[in-house]
């Protein structure tokens, strides 16, 4: 996720009704990461102009047919892997309903007989959940409803783009052991970050490659399963818990009141705050599977798969650990995931390697490089700067000004070195003797204030410690250093 | 009144003349276009007739050669295709009305692959609409006549490539066999029709109607003939996932090899019992078998009990493939579009307006035989049938080198004969349906006549992707045959 995506803390908590138990099993699909479609060469691609990225099997034209894409079950066995399922030969079966987004009014996907199953993910806090399976199918194209009211029932006309249909996708079922919001949202996490970390998904959910639907229930403890809603159309990690939390508290109401969970698809909607219920079907959805007689079994050669496991790259659990055993900090700190989420850890590690402090490293990761080019920085430059900042060459505040330097000079191509960068912009901390006569300056000018700060309230010297560091910054074009301002200020206040 | 020309310009002789330069492939080209003139209006072997395009391809073919350039083993051939075969650019109607005004972006592989070797398509034939029939009466554009007597059916589905050459209109033709639809028109229009082992030739552009039992072949009016054609358009293609990588060998390289010393086994359950067919197709069948028996092969009976179930396997998988390959005929990316209020009612629409009875009841039969709660019964059913069917074949190869049988129960019959009850017209396949359901090759050869003088095939089975050893047996045949 993107840390626009941080949730605060005051949405997460509270969860269900006492005496409830909320039963949460998630499907996630993920784009596979590849240049060309789940069954044919046409490209698989992001915001092309609608109906360039396709070819007449992707717009299920008579007589084409499909042919596996490699690579896509490449992805998808890496991901079997990196869960720990079994990879297994499997087939392809048509799922066959008529929808006009559907190409062929079928989609070939794989039923009885997964490339994936039996794995399990492990969430950061240590919970384990089960994953079912996890199978390649193809994506559908995208409907644009317009005119009319733009809802699919009362548009004037529809409009479809192709672009997308086609593309590989992996569904990846997990059990139904998610019990809190909290975990939903960390499983979706990690699955991510794996995702991300293996090569195969970019993962982003705001566009769409990676797709979550809820299947909720909710029972009392000890009782067997509750019936289940299915929620779909949930766009972020926000939405997921907000649905979540809102299916239930709508089930438990229902059950309160005496009244039946009614199994059906729900969707969610973001701007009411609630899930609607989907489409009434006349009848019972029955997709008529069999196998897709156009492809042969996949049938993948142990030594092939052998081959990927070996060149699987570390998982982002290997790599928060492997960081914070660096670093000297718990895999649990926040930083370290960020660090490792936003593949900044090989830099970290490099730049703690050259002899930077942990913590001080982290930091700046998880503050100071939530921007593109980070990857980029020659670690040894990354080092130097956090060199610079220890031992008090820079200020804290210079220290990240200068590390946006280099991260530009990084996208540029240029080598962006710290010490040339402070020079040039004149930076380098204030020493002690001309701080404290800045100060003592400062203290004289504003008497009344300089009472309060030794007034003893502590609230009082709060507030003043920010308005005297602000002073002297202000007066030092912020070249001195908050933290020895404090430590001479409350030298001078006699503690 | 028969329409067989009584002289034939044959595919060997036209590559062999034009490559040397002795002919032109545009008077080649005009020849065939003057019988197609004189007569077609009485056959309809044609959807389209592509004049102008077939004389400018075959102009093309003449400056190479005049250029000292080899257009290939089939230069200057005219070939006839079955209009369920994409062609770039040139309508590709399925003899469906729900294709009305499509012209695939794109050429099938077996279209390239002719263009390679030189040929020069003429035009796209009839067919029972989505080759869902066995008389190419089912057509939204009306019934092929038989050209040895047009009161009669030509036989199906690919009914109007085998009359366009038995017509004389083009030396070789392509259709498409799903349980028959080469071998039993073949029969029923005195020419050569093959059904090559599943997965040889390249599906890639051919409308699916069943994706599991379709495959291309050719048509022609001789042994060497289908040899060369067969030849040009086999081989694997990267496009069609179910095609078999195993390197192609050359039929042609091996028409001469005969049959002695084969072990040729006729099959019990095609001659007698309750699929019996005509008298005088047994007595084919059984003179067919003298003559191997006389070229040297080794001939016994042989029993294959179980492909009397055959006909029922294939009436239940060849639908529910059907109906889902036929789903996206839906009205919204192309062909005809009923228009409605919403789109399901659109597709309603179109789908009742375009689609004809024949293939709204292999619809309606699939989508049933696919169904929770009847999926086990029907299509689980059928498929270990087709199970069985093909372990009795391997154990029949175990013993022989080819077996023999007939191909259709009977002669041509008239048309409307059997429109009215499908299980009869259905039954036409039931000697050709188990070549579909293991995959092996088969082929119907012209040998003799029957009831009104109509022409007989007799049918040679062989193992998988042993196409040259039937060629042999069936140059054999043509020789021999009365």
């Amino acid at each position: 996720m993107t840390t626009t995506d941080a949730v605060p803390a005051a949405e997460v908590a509270p969860s269900i009704a006492p005496g409830w138990e909320l039963v949460v099993g998630l499907e996630v699909h993920a784009e596979l990461a590849t240049a060309t479609k789940m069954f044919s060469s046409a490209p698989n691609g992001f915001a092309a102009e609608p109906n360039t990225n396709i070819d007449p099997t992707s717009l299920g034209l008579p007589g084409s047919l499909p042919v596996v894409n490699g690579r896509a079950v490449e992805l998808a066995v890496r991901v079997g892997l990196a869960l720990g399922c079994e990879v297994r030969s499997s087939i392809f079966a048509r799922k066959n309903y008529f929808y006009p987004d559907m190409p062929k009014d079928y989609q070939i996907s794989q039923y009885d007989r997964p490339i994936n199953e039996g794995g399990r993910l492990e969430l950061p806090g240590g919970k384990v959940i089960g994953v079912t399976r996890a199978h390649l199918e193809e994506d559908t194209g995208k409907n644009s409803h317009m005119g009319g009211d733009g809802r699919i029932t009362g548009a004037d006309y529809s409009l479809i783009d192709y672009n997308r249909a086609g593309v590989p996708l992996l569904e990846i079922v997990s059990e139904p052991d998610i019990s809190t919001v909290e975990e939903a949202r960390q499983y979706v996490e990690e699955l991510r970050a794996i995702l991300v970390a293996i090569g195969a998904s970019d993962g982003k959910m705001e566009e769409g490659s990676l797709r979550v639907d809820a299947n909720v229930s909710v029972r009392r403890p000890g009782e067997p399963l509750g019936t289940r809603c299915e929620i779909k159309n949930v766009n972020s990690l926000r939405s997921l818990g907000r649905a979540i939390e809102y299916e239930a508290s709508r089930q438990i109401d229902l059950l309160t009141a005496g009244e039946r969970v009614r199994q059906e698809t729900r969707h969610w909607d973001e701007t009411g705050g609630r899930t609607r219920t989907g489409r009434v079907k006349e009848d019972a959805e029955d997709y008529r599977y069999f196998a897709e007689p156009d492809l042969v079994p996949l049938d993948p050669d142990p030594a092939w798969i052998a081959g990927i496991r070996e060149a699987m790259p570390l998982l982002p659990r290997q790599r928060r650990e492997r960081l914070a055993s660096a670093a000297g900090v718990e895999p649990s700190l926040g930083a370290v995931a960020v660090a490792v989420t936003r593949g900044l850890d090989e830099l970290a590690l490099a730049a703690i390697e050259a002899g930077a402090d942990g913590r001080r490293t982290l930091t700046h990761v998880e503050h100071n490089l939530a921007v593109d080019g980070a990857a980029q920085l020659a670690p040894s430059r990354f080092a130097e700067l956090l060199a610079m900042e220890q031992s008090g060459a820079l200020t804290s505040t210079q220290a990240r000004e200068v590390l946006g330097a280099m991260v530009d000079a990084a996208l540029d191509g240029r080598d962006g070195d710290p010490a040339a960068i402070a020079e040039a912009r004149g930076f380098r901390a204030m020493d002690g003797d001309e701080l404290a006569g800045q100060l003592d300056a400062l203290i004289a000018a504003h008497p009344d204030e300089w009472g309060r700060f030794c007034g003893g309230d502590p609230k009082e010297r709060g507030k003043l410690t920010g308005f005297f560091v602000g002073q002297v910054m202000k007066a030092t074009r912020g070249q001195a250093d908050g933290k020895v301002v404090t430590k001479l200020l409350i030298e001078r206040a006699g503690g | 009144m028969s329409l067989v020309p009584t002289a034939r310009d044959h595919a060997t002789a036209i590559a062999a003349d034009v490559r040397a330069g002795r002919r032109r492939a545009v008077d080649v080209v005009e020849a065939h276009l003057a019988a197609i003139a004189a007569t077609e209006d009485q056959v309809h072997a044609f959807n389209l007739v592509t004049a102008e395009r077939a004389l400018a391809a075959a102009a093309e073919i003449d400056r190479r050669v005049g250029e000292g350039d080899d257009p290939g083993p089939l230069a200057g051939v005219p070939v006839a295709l079955k209009d369920n075969l994409c062609t770039r650019g040139v309508a590709t109607t399925c003899s469906s009305r729900i294709l009305a005004g499509w012209e695939p972006p794109y050429d099938a592989t077996v279209v390239r692959r002719l263009d390679r070797a030189g040929a020069v398509v003429i035009g796209k034939t009839n067919l029972d609409e989505f080759a869902m029939g066995s008389s190419t009466e089912n057509s939204a554009f009306g019934a092929t006549r038989n050209p040895h007597d047009p009161a009669r059916v030509p036989g199906g589905s690919s009914g109007g490539s085998a009359a366009a050459v038995a017509a004389g209109f083009a030396p070789l033709a392509l259709g498409s066999d799903t349980g028959g639809s080469i071998r039993q028109p073949a029969a029923l229009c005195g020419v050569v029709g093959v059904k090559p082992t599943y997965g040889r030739v390249s599906r890639y552009g051919l409308v699916a109607f069943a994706s599991s039992l379709d495959q291309i072949g050719p048509f022609s009016a001789t042994v060497g003939d289908a040899a060369i054609c067969y030849d040009a358009i086999a081989g694997h293609d990267p496009l069609d996932a179910t095609s078999i990588p195993t390197p192609l060998e050359s039929v042609a390289a091996h028409l001469a090899d005969g049959v002695s010393g084969l072990r040729i086994g006729l099959v019990r359950e095609m001659l007698e019992g309750d699929l019996a067919p005509e008298p005088d197709v047994v007595r084919r069948v059984t003179a067919a078998a003298e003559a191997l028996e006389a070229a040297g092969a080794k001939i016994d009976e042989v029993s294959v009990p179980a492909v009397v179930y055959g006909l029922s396997a294939y009436y239940l998988i060849a639908p529910a493939e059907a109906s889902s390959n036929l789903a996206r005929f839906d009205g919204v990316r192309f062909g005809l579009r009923v228009d409605a209020p919403t789109t399901a009612e659109m597709m309603r629409a179109t789908r009742t307006e375009g689609f004809g009875a024949e293939v709204k009841r292999r619809i309606m039969l699939g989508t049933y035989a696919l169904s929770a709660g009847y999926y086990d019964a029907f299509y689980g059913q059928a498929q270990r049938v087709r199970t069985l069917i093909s372990n009795e074949f391997a154990a029949a190869y175990e013993r022989f080198d080819l077996l023999l049988g007939p191909t259709s129960p009977c002669v041509a019959f008239p048309l409307d004969a059997k429109t009215a009850d499908p299980m009869t017209m259905y039954l036409n396949d039931v000697y050709t349906i188990p070549s579909n359901l293991s995959g092996q090759p088969a082929m119907s050869v012209p040998f003799g006549t029957g009831e009104g003088d109509l022409p007989v095939g007799v049918q040679l089975l062989a193992p998988a992707l042993e196409e040259a050893r039937m060629f042999a047996a069936a140059a054999v045949l043509e020789e021999a045959a009365p």
